[in-house]
């Protein structure tokens, strides 16, 4: 097992905005009780890891997949969480599609236009690549212009 | 299945921009491996715990807060022994008793042996 156990912990930020999502508005909520709901999170994490680990190897399998996890939770007596979970897995694996094939597109038309072209128009082809991959990098750079 | 290795912060951030789930995948990742006997975990089994994760938490606070208007770690020690689905967590969620009140119970028990003894 890991040696630090604050290191498994999911982080407060995020763990604050679900219980605000499901409690109502303007409860206070104590620290030790929140520290306690991320523990519980870590423990739900490791005991549906646990459970579908077991249906894995039940299968002889060395890799955890979608059924285990689901096997797992009707298993923990969450069947109320099968249907959601379903559904919300047809969703992620439309958008991983959809990204996947956005990203295959782009390497297809970037080698259709290398080998077309001379030299200088691959130098000025590539920084702009360069620049969709780091918007972020981009904006900084725009940020400080603005400033000086 | 791959994820985009070149970049996780985004595949992290996108994650979390998405409507259902909040939670760091990279996170939920760390911690499922440090389950023992764990080899790989598939990306559709990753995001299926992430997403159960949620829906525990939520289902787990839900109903708590609205009469005192605040939640304690007491409130959640109940639930946790209320309610069977979540009876795991009792472990982690103990109820805490005064200090006297346990030192008392353990004297009475020390006297049931004793008594026992003769």
């Amino acid at each position: 097992m890991a040696e630090r156990p604050e290191d498994l912990n999911l982080p407060n930020a995020v763990i604050t905005r679900i219980i605000k999502e499901a409690l109502p508005d303007g409860v206070n909520v104590s620290k030790e009780a929140r520290r306690a709901i991320s523990q519980a999170a870590s423990v739900f994490v490791l005991y549906a890891t646990s459970c579908a680990n077991n249906f894995a190897m039940k299968a002889k399998r060395k890799t955890l997949n979608a059924g285990d996890v689901l096997a797992a939770m009707e298993e923990m007596e969450f069947e109320r969480f099968l249907e959601p979970l379903r559904e919300a897995l047809e969703v992620y694996k439309k958008g991983q599609k959809g990204k996947k094939e956005v990203s295959e597109q782009k390497r297809k038309d970037k080698d259709k236009k290398t080998d077309s072209e001379n030299d200088k128009s691959r130098e000025e082809e590539e920084e702009e690549a360069r620049m969709e991959e780091e918007p972020e990098a981009d904006n900084e750079v725009e940020e400080e212009e603005v400033e000086n | 299945m791959k994820m985009s290795k070149r970049s996780p912060d985004k595949d992290d951030r996108t994650a979390a921009s998405t409507k259902n789930i909040s939670l760091p995948i990279s996170r939920v990742r760390l911690i499922m491996k440090s389950s023992p006997d764990v080899c790989n975990i598939n990306q559709d089994a990753l995001f299926l715990t992430t997403k159960a994760t949620h829906l525990a938490l939520c289902s787990f606070n839900h109903g708590l807060g609205k009469e005192s208007n605040s939640l304690s770690y007491s409130d959640l020690a109940n639930t946790a022994e209320e309610t069977e689905t979540f009876h795991f967590l009792t472990d982690i969620l103990p109820k805490k008793i005064l200090a006297r009140d346990y030192l008392k119970s353990l004297e009475e028990m020390q006297q049931e042996e004793e008594a026992a003894d003769f």
